[in-house]
């Protein structure tokens, strides 16, 4: 939108929503809702103490675990999947349901077969991430150029130099796209892992906030986790947008 | 050769649930039941009927809520769609959300609404509406140029051009939009159920958690994914008959 | 710079122009892309917009067609001025335009049925125009089904249906092959002579113009200006299976591209 001529920034519409947010704080129309302000200086606060590191530092682990065996264990599936037909028509159909299945209703197995810990977070988080990773690195594989294929052929690549010099470069562009989408089901992953079990991270942290009624602690933490969240899923595409225009150059 | 595709399908299940069945035999966890115990307890929850006394209950906040995403979302995306100015004001809130783990505003949605239905209804709307609302924003503002073009030139009012052209334009994104919103209201359900208080499939589950009956557990958690699944698929057949080809179906009035 | 050509057919063609383009400018931003051009469109008669790629004969088309404004100057159909899309003008579009969701039919009854036209009326409408294009029998297709060719038969169709008097095609046989596109050549002119209505022809093939026009303004780019107009005199009448090999055909033709050759890229 523009106003007065000139271009308002994406996402400056934000500042008013605050503004309405402080305004209804303000008003007291409900004690659920406290005024933006107080909510931002209780972040600043309690960014600093350590129940709120320890609770950041052990989500992020458990986060950057998940989506490692995610990344490390899906993209090789996926260009399996695309390189070979007869597995692609034995997985596929089963990365298609875990796909759009409810992954939240695996959650209480995982707990009574991997205990209350952080172990079940890591798995919920891989479980929602890995399947789009496998379905994308499989579509970029399959839309490589067959030409290009034939090129390494006659040039007498090796197959193992075939998988790293010529299928992982050639869907880099596809994989990068579903492990950026992986990413951002993984925050929401790792989140639900951590409410269902509710006694690590995040999960522990929104327990106590909402038993003994600290509302102003409790939208602080949602609003440093969304911008984090917002901000990781951001600059991804960032990255995309960079390797896309290497992939629309590629011819 | 018959139907090649057909068979390695069976071959795939047999083999997923062949492991699953050999490893409840083994057995890898106390925990950890057969796949023929856990279906024998679907088919005896099933012929008691309790497995459709849950879905009824559990089925009633997904139902609810997807209806009112889908009108709010629809609503709300065409007006985004439509208007820079509407773009400009809601569509960061939209696109916030999408990015966020919303799961985590349970806790503050039990405090304000309780345990009850209203709740769980609102968990099914904030995972279910971003998607929905962002789809039916894209799909209007990308309306080929040349038909809005071709609308005006042929005299279309501006009620023409939106019922007309936008509409049946952006309808195979908005239903797209639609059986996403679908299924991520699918995981607020559960969740809810499984956070909030437990009722319908959730009780189910935790239930015979609590008493140790893991092949009625493994039972109800795979009716619900399975219900999931069928319905979404249930749902991409309909879209691919409605909008088969060039997005035909749309036709004469 | 002008050069009119005496044509033998018509006795004082210029003086009835059903459309005129008077003194038009547009400016985007800081692009100028058209600068003071002023244009006259003889009734009945087709005339075509021919020039190198940016030259702004797309854009003026649009004004003409009210789907753009000029930033000064008017636009005159029978010396009422243009503001907006009017009855007397219908559009024939370079990608076709067509709604993949309806049918034949009511793609080429679209325009009436905008016009409130009731159903039953304007499917008769639509395929007798449906017919006239060399579609009868495709009524109940979806454009999916149809090839690139027959596609522009529909949107022509459309534009014929709803009677107006002027016709603005925008490349309209750019997009189909090279067999199709001579044979809707041959088509158009049957139909100029069948139609008595006045054609306004964007193109950027020098062959496809002078083959179909009575008239061929030829604009430069940068700001764009007509630079000149051609009246072919003499082949028009003689068959169209004799028209390319013309004499006075091949002289324009390569008239026309010995004073563009200069602007291509």
């Amino acid at each position: 939108m523009t106003l007065f001529g000139r271009k308002l920034p994406a996402l400056s519409s934000l500042i008013l929503w605050a503004l309405l947010w402080e305004l209804v704080g303000r008003l007291e129309l409900t004690f659920f809702v406290p005024p933006f302000s107080e909510v931002a200086t209780t972040l600043v606060g309690l960014i600093p103490t350590p129940g709120f590191l320890s609770a950041l530092g052990v989500t992020a682990a458990a986060f950057g675990a998940g989506v490692f065996f995610a990344i490390v264990i899906g993209i090789p599936v996926g260009i399996l999947m695309g390189k070979s037909r007869v597995l692609d028509e034995l997985l596929l159909p089963w990365v298609n349901i875990f796909l759009s299945a409810p992954l939240t209703a695996l959650v209480p197995v995982l707990m009574v077969l991997f205990g209350f810990g952080t172990r079940t977070v890591i798995i919920t988080t891989t479980l929602f991430a890995i399947w789009i990773i496998i379905l994308n690195a499989r579509a970029g594989v399959r839309q490589i150029n067959r030409s290009l294929v034939e090129m390494a052929r006659s040039f007498g690549a090796s197959p193992l130099d075939a998988f790293f010099k010529v299928y992982f470069w050639a869907a880099l562009p596809e994989i990068l796209g579903g492990v950026r989408i992986g990413v951002i089901r993984a925050v929401k992953g790792v989140i639900i892992g951590q409410l269902l079990i509710s006694i690590v991270g995040f999960g522990a942290l929104f327990e106590l906030y909402s038993s003994k009624f600290l509302m102003a602690e409790f939208w602080a933490v949602l609003i440093v986790l969304f911008g984090l969240a917002f901000a990781l899923s951001e600059f991804l595409a960032y990255l995309e947008r960079k390797v896309s225009y290497y992939a629309a150059s590629r011819g | 050769m018959i139907n090649r595709s057909l068979m390695l399908k069976l071959l795939s299940g047999l083999i997923v649930f062949g492991a699953w069945e050999i490893a409840g035999r083994v057995p890898i966890s106390y925990a950890f039941p057969t796949f023929l115990e856990s279906m024998s307890a679907l088919a005896r929850m099933t012929f008691d009927g309790s497995i459709f006394v849950a879905y009824g209950e559990t089925l009633r906040p997904l139902v609810v809520g997807v209806a009112i995403s889908a009108v709010l979302g629809i609503g709300l995306g065409l007006w985004i769609g439509l208007s820079k100015r509407f773009e400009w004001l809601f569509a960061p809130i939209f696109i916030v959300m999408q990015a966020a783990p919303l799961a985590a505003l349970i806790p503050i949605l039990v405090m304000i609404y309780g345990i009850g239905l209203t709740s769980k209804v609102f968990v099914v709307c904030i995972m279910a509406m971003p998607v929905i609302v962002l789809n039916t924003a894209s799909a209007v503002r990308n309306t080929p140029a040349s038909l809005k073009e071709m609308a005006t030139s042929f005299l279309a009012a501006d009620r023409d051009v939106l019922l007309k052209i936008i509409l049946p334009a952006a309808s195979p994104v908005i239903f797209s939009g639609l059986r996403l919103g679908v299924s991520a209201g699918f995981i607020g359900a559960i969740l809810s159920e499984l956070k909030i208080t437990p009722t319908g499939v959730g009780d189910i589950i935790t239930y015979s958690r609590s008493i140790a009956d893991y092949p009625s557990m493994y039972a109800a958690i795979f009716s619900i994914i399975l219900l999931a699944v069928l319905f979404l698929n249930l749902l991409e057949a309909l879209e691919n008959m409605l909008f088969e080809g060039n997005n035909r179906g749309y036709v004469s009035d | 710079m002008s050069q009119i050509k005496p044509d033998a057919r018509h006795v004082a063609p210029a003086t009835d122009s059903a459309v005129s383009v008077r003194n038009v400018s547009k400016v985007y931003g800081d692009v100028q892309a058209l600068k003071d051009l002023t244009l006259d469109f003889p009734r009945g008669e087709l005339t075509s917009l021919l020039g190198p790629s940016g030259c702004g004969k797309t854009t003026l088309l649009k004004i003409i067609a009210g789907l753009l404004p000029a930033t000064s100057g008017e636009v005159l159909i029978n010396g009422r001025a243009v503001n907006g899309p009017g009855p007397d003008r219908s559009f024939v579009f370079q990608d076709f335009a067509l709604m993949p969701w309806a049918t034949v039919l009511r793609n080429v009854a679209f325009g009436l049925e905008l016009r409130g036209v009731a159903k039953s009326e304007r499917e008769a409408v639509a395929e007798k125009y449906i017919a006239a294009v060399g579609l009868a029998g495709f009524e109940q297709k979806y454009p999916h089904q149809l090839s690139g060719g027959m596609r522009q038969r529909v949107g022509l169709a459309r534009a014929l249906s709803v009677n107006a008097e002027v016709l603005l095609l925008d490349e309209p046989f750019s997009a189909v092959d090279e067999q199709t596109r001579r044979k809707f050549q041959e088509d158009m002119l049957e139909l100029v002579q069948k139609e008595k209505k006045t054609f306004i022809f964007v193109t950027h093939s020098i062959e496809e113009a002078v083959y179909v026009s009575d008239q061929i303004a030829i604009l430069l780019p940068r700001p764009s200006r007509v630079s000149e107009i051609i009246r072919p005199a003499s082949f028009r009448d003689k068959g169209v299976a004799n028209i390319r090999r013309d004499p006075e055909y091949l002289d324009i033709v390569d008239r026309i591209w010995a004073s563009l050759r200069n602007y291509v890229e």
